[in-house]
């Protein structure tokens, strides 16, 4: 879609992406081939000597357990967050949808955590569930429940989990609240006339109509589980213990920066594109049909 | 409303409160053991009111930071904070609404790959390219400085998809009464096309302040020195592995501040902070 009418060209739209070009140039498109580059080569540990291996890389890190263990790691923190995100902030939506004081009150006092970081609200999560001194490890204690996530590999993922959430679910609750209002009151109404109750008419009507709005957010909230949460891993639990919370974008940086092991994180690099590129396709083949390139 | 059913609607407010006092805990119990004492914090039963070294507290993280931990005093970690913040927010802006503006108002060779270009860079966030791009700052001579913790992030397809979805919008009509009068490419994008684009900057700015702000993984990369941490950042390093010699109070009244000002502006900007989600995800 273009105007039907254009500005005479000359050299002022050059210069006029040239400052984002510039940057993406430098910064996005000239690293990401050097990831790609890198992960085709093998160094030294001193830099000196480099060779090709084609992909070999590739085969040694998927012969990695602690690799495929990061996957699984990955694949159950972003089930958790994604299903609990979804799931809760539809039930809150709904219920801001149907009550009618109070209603702008709620989405204030709901939405506000959106704006604290993920790695803050893991510092205040954690220190809630802080053996000596959180409270509510305190209180699980006092029921005789024994919390201590530096030890329990499922207390931890449990912890980033809820840190994880509490930036998510404000996220998609004003999504769906904005799809439950697009929904015309005709219809509800209609349905009610006809007998059906608040649950039902939820059911039957206005969940299905939100059917775009859930696809979304689910390719949203999986690249956020993906990659937007590594504030939290390393704020709460630095991917231990025993690596039970080490997900795959934590992995590359433990590799990379503290291992060194140039090769093999550019592998990882080159794998995590490859998830990246495949959420925004389908994000956009299947959701995003109104912009037109 | 579609009918009475009391129960119900008691039942949705019941879930709404009890799941506002849920998300507000967290921020209560930080903001209780911002006001006691280092020692309080061990004591059974744990403080839920607050005490009264609330000004005390805060007055020593902002100047001289927590005691035993590497960073800056608080003061400055959150002016750090604020300049990458403002500038990624501002720096986004302009670049995204150039590039938008040349893409929507010009046609010249190469536009759809340059285009193409900028929306590949959705599919490139820091995560996925760690070492190259931290070999690039490093090599530009940009770590620990201002430029290295904002520049590289500026780079934005959002931004431009949501002003080129909008230029698209402003009736054709508008430029050719421009050209006809006689004015420029550059005159129509000061005098026309800047005014009308002003809603759309404010809820772009307040959704790419809180962005920058929250930066966590990209300054941890960069900065080296203590005096150029964020206050995100900041925080982590206070809580060594080591939990004994931890000062709880101090580090939440550092969590209390590092989260105050974005939440300030989700508060009072609320409008533009809905609008700006949900148009520059759509």
């Amino acid at each position: 879609m273009e105007k039907r009418t254009q500005f005479p060209v000359g050299w002022l739209p050059y210069a006029l992406v040239a400052p984002q070009l510039a940057i993406t140039i430098v910064f996005f498109i000239w690293p990401a081939g050097q990831a790609l580059w890198q992960s085709l080569l093998v160094q030294d540990a001193f830099g000196i000597h480099t060779e090709f291996v084609w992909f070999e890389n590739f085969q040694v890190l998927f012969a990695d357990p602690t690799y495929l263990e990061s996957f699984r790691v990955t694949a159950v923190f972003a089930t958790l967050v994604t299903s609990l995100g979804l799931g809760s902030a539809l039930v809150l939506a709904a219920a801001c949808d149907h009550v009618i004081r109070g209603a702008r009150t709620y989405q204030t006092l709901i939405i506000w955590p959106y704006a604290v970081a993920p790695a803050i609200a893991a510092v205040l999560w954690t220190f809630m569930f802080n053996p000596t001194v959180g409270i509510l490890a305190y209180g699980l204690e006092q029921i005789g429940y024994h919390w201590n996530h530096q030890l329990n590999g499922g207390q931890a993922m449990a912890l980033i989990v809820i840190s994880g959430l509490f930036k998510l679910i404000p996220y998609d609750f004003l999504f769906f609240l904005a799809g439950l209002q697009s929904i015309p009151k005709s219809l509800i109404e209609a349905a009610a006339i006809d007998g059906a109750g608040p649950v039902k008419r939820f059911l039957t009507i206005s969940f299905p109509l939100l059917s775009p709005t859930s696809f979304f957010l689910l390719v949203v909230n999986l690249v956020y589980a993906f990659f937007d949460t590594f504030g939290i891993i390393d704020a709460a639990t630095q991917g231990g213990p025993f690596r039970s919370t080490t997900v795959l974008v934590y992995k590359v940086f433990q590799d990379g920066f503290k291992g060194l092991d140039l090769g093999g994180s550019a592998a990882q690099s080159v794998v995590l594109m490859a998830i990246v590129i495949s959420l925004t396709v389908v994000q956009f083949r299947y959701i995003e049909r109104k912009v037109q390139y | 409303m579609i009918e009475h059913r009391p129960g119900f609607t008691f039942f949705c407010h019941a879930l709404l409160i009890a799941s506002i006092v849920v998300v507000a805990f967290p921020l209560y119990i930080a903001f209780v053991a911002s006001t006691h004492t280092a020692g309080r914090m061990f004591e059974f039963p744990l403080p839920l009111l607050p005490g009264g070294e609330m000004l005390h507290n805060y007055a020593t993280v902002l100047q001289h930071g927590v005691a035993g931990a590497s960073t800056a005093p608080v003061g400055r970690m959150m002016f750090n904070s604020l300049v990458m913040a403002l500038t990624i927010a501002i720096g986004k802006i302009a670049i995204s609404i150039l590039s938008a503006f040349a893409i929507v108002y010009f046609r010249f060779p190469l536009k759809n790959f340059f285009f193409w270009m900028i929306f590949i860079t959705l599919m490139l966030p820091v995560e996925v390219r760690i070492l190259p791009t931290y070999k690039v700052v490093a090599d530009l001579g940009l770590l620990d400085t201002y430029a290295g913790l904002s520049v590289p992030l500026i780079a934005s397809a959002t931004a431009t998809f949501l002003f080129r979805q909008f230029f698209l919008t402003i009736p054709d009509e508008l430029m050719e009464a421009a050209r006809i009068d006689g004015a420029s490419a550059l005159r129509f994008f000061w005098d026309i096309v800047l005014p009308l684009s002003k809603t759309n900057m404010a809820a772009l700015f307040v959704i790419l302040f809180i962005y920058g702000w929250n930066q966590y993984l990209w300054p941890l990369l960069v900065t080296t020195q203590e005096d150029m941490y964020t206050v995100v950042i900041g925080i982590k390093r206070m809580i060594p592995g080591g939990e004994s010699s931890v000062d709880w109070n101090l580090v939440m009244a550092t969590a209390m501040l590092a989260l105050t000002p974005p939440a300030l502006v989700v508060l009072l900007m609320q409008r533009w902070f809905v609008k700006g989600l949900v148009e520059t995800e759509k």
